[in-house]
């Protein structure tokens, strides 16, 4: 089973969730978490994961022959990204603009283009007690995530059968959230009780209808503001599975990288009734 | 004219709470010009709900075309689908299909179709607004759900927002940047005056200013750095202040947790405000953020 954590909003506390979630479970169950995160990843700061291995995640990129180039122009009339740019038989390109689709590579008629991997990020994976770690890093510069986001869910090595796999994903609603969870069995969608919040769920939920992936909500720093997202959930037939108090305790315990659920019994206590609400959501009891 | 650009590397940290205020600090420290709002999060934006704009505006945006299948003139080869690397052409009962969601736009299919069946079509892939605020114009945008293309929006935003300066004379645009650090952000980024990195002492927080800086580096652009909730954990706080005085960063403020933020945002207002009675919040929160617009006014223009 994948579950996906997202949220519209940043800094709602995917990542709280999602690591939390993943200290609860692995008591029971074999675990995997994903970290697609790829911008920014923080998972690894809270599960402290020995690493174990690496790959460097590419992007084919076109590298062009000019002596072969007759100067025709073909590959930049058929670029849709601006990556290549023909001036009569000298061709400038611009690899950190480019997809990877081969366009340019196929299409040439004198065959004076090939490609060359081009280094956008990195996979890493390894432990953290029982729990299988994976995470992606895109590389500061490249502004391309979602090849490394691909790559992170390509990359469920030794991964033992029924074993649980949560994503963390990205803030936001665009490619990369997309990349991280589609393909997920449910998906945990965390907000907080703030207009901010509430107006960055509504975007989430269109997300998650517009990919069909089953979702439940829940609430962090439930009490620390309002905002009418119980209504809104309320008046869209939206579960809310959990929900986590404010409490200033909390707040310095993420701070330092602690976890919520050793810490605080009666955190874990939500988050194991948290499990329970998705499993019985996702029709899985 | 300057452009000052806010943000973080971590989601969550105030960086529109903070661009919020300085939108009502910036009318006092230019009573007779117009300082112009762009909001550059088009995937989340969230400034037009405490700026209260009134929209005059409304554009298209059109992100990349789309492919589309004629299945009329489709005899299922399948030449498209050993092409596209974006996983977005499937096969079902030996039909071929596209995936609108999973494609990219590159056109490679269109291109290798023998029997032209394939067309590339101009998709709304969002919209941006130009409204008016009690602070200025506001230009903004909601980028299509599970859309492609954050970065070139933030371009059209950016651009609409310089376009509207100009033509008002204005002093300074303020931008409230996307969180992360891939495409948005370096559209977001690249040409402008100084950029206000908005962090938390949190493991978190000073980890994705770390890679921000890194990023900003590159950039060669001017940085300062405002520590948001300084008071939640102070030895990580001189954590961040120890990095950024090594690398010669000014931290041009420290704003405390202050419970008041959530409740002027809860009224969907800014901290620091400009009702009909002027201005409404002295929280601990409010005057550390004024403080900080000091500093960053004077880095600007003195």
């Amino acid at each position: 089973m994948i579950v996906s954590v997202a949220s519209g909003k940043g800094g709602t506390g995917k990542t709280t969730i999602a690591v939390n979630l993943a200290l609860t479970l692995v008591e029971t169950e074999s675990v995997c978490l994903m970290d697609c995160d790829v911008e920014e990843p923080n998972a690894h700061l809270f599960l402290k994961p020995v690493l174990e291995g690496s790959a460097k995640v590419t992007v084919p990129v076109p590298i062009v022959n000019e002596e072969k180039c007759n100067g025709c122009g073909r590959c930049g009339e058929i670029c849709a990204f601006n990556a290549i740019l023909p001036l009569g038989k000298h061709v400038l390109t611009f690899p950190e603009l480019c997809h990877g689709c081969g366009g340019c590579t196929l299409l040439c008629p004198v065959g004076a283009i090939r490609e060359e991997p081009l280094e956008i990020g990195l996979v890493e994976w390894g432990h953290a007690g029982s729990i299988s770690h994976i995470h992606g890093k895109l590389r500061i510069g490249s502004p391309l995530a979602p090849p490394v986001v691909k790559a992170v869910k390509c990359h469920k090595q030794n991964m033992p059968e029924g074993a649980i796999s949560i994503i963390d994903a990205p803030p936001g609603t665009s490619c990369p959230v997309v990349a991280s969870v589609s393909g997920s069995d449910f998906c945990l969608l965390v907000t907080e009780p703030t207009p901010f919040g509430l107006h960055d769920l509504t975007l989430a939920v269109d997300m998650v209808r517009e990919l069909q992936v089953p979702f439940g909500v829940v609430i962090n720093r439930a009490g620390l503001g309002n905002g009418g997202l119980v209504d809104y959930c309320n008046a869209e037939n939206i579960h809310i599975l959990a929900e986590i108090p404010f409490e200033r305790r909390y707040a310095a315990c993420y701070a330092k990288g602690g976890r919520l659920v050793e810490e605080f019994p009666e955190v874990k206590k939500v988050f194991q009734d948290l499990w329970h609400a998705i499993c019985v959501t996702a029709d899985r009891v | 004219m300057k452009e000052l650009l806010v943000i973080s590397g971590k989601g969550g940290t105030g960086k529109t709470t903070i661009v919020g205020a300085f939108a009502g600090l910036a009318k006092d420290s230019f009573p007779t010009e117009t300082t112009v709002l762009a909001d550059c999060d088009v995937d989340a934006a969230d400034l037009h709900l405490i700026l209260n704009p009134s929209v005059r505006e409304t554009k298209e945006f059109f992100g990349l075309k789309r492919a589309t299948l004629d299945p009329a003139k489709c005899n299922n080869c399948g030449a498209c689908r050993a092409v596209c690397r974006f996983d977005a052409i499937a096969e079902h009962e030996n039909h071929i299909k596209i995936e609108p969601i999973s494609c990219e736009g590159c056109a490679v299919c269109f291109h290798i179709c023998p029997n032209q069946a394939i067309s590339m079509k101009d998709v709304t892939a969002g919209r941006w607004f130009v409204s008016d605020t009690v602070y200025g114009p506001l230009v903004h945008a909601k980028l299509g759900v599970a859309e492609e293309n954050s970065g070139k929006l933030v371009m059209e935003v950016r651009r609409e927002a310089r376009r509207i300066a100009e033509t008002l004379g204005s002093s300074l645009i303020i931008c409230d940047g996307p969180p992360g650090i891939g495409c948005p952000v370096i559209s977001s980024m690249s040409g402008v005056d100084l950029a206000l990195i908005v962090t938390e002492p949190t493991v978190a927080g000073i980890h994705d200013m770390e890679r921000l800086y890194t990023l900003a580096e590159g950039f060669d652009v001017e940085l300062a750095v405002c520590i948001n909730k300084y008071d939640l954990d102070y030895e990580i706080s001189a954590d961040i202040e120890e990095f950024c005085r090594k690398r010669n960063i000014d931290v041009a403020g420290r704003v405390p947790f202050d419970e008041e933020v959530v409740k002027a945002l809860g009224r969907g207002e800014p901290i620091i405000s400009l009702g009909h009675t002027g201005r409404v919040s002295e929280s601990p929160a409010a005057k550390a953020i004024e403080q900080l617009w000091a500093e960053i006014f004077n880095r600007l223009f003195v």
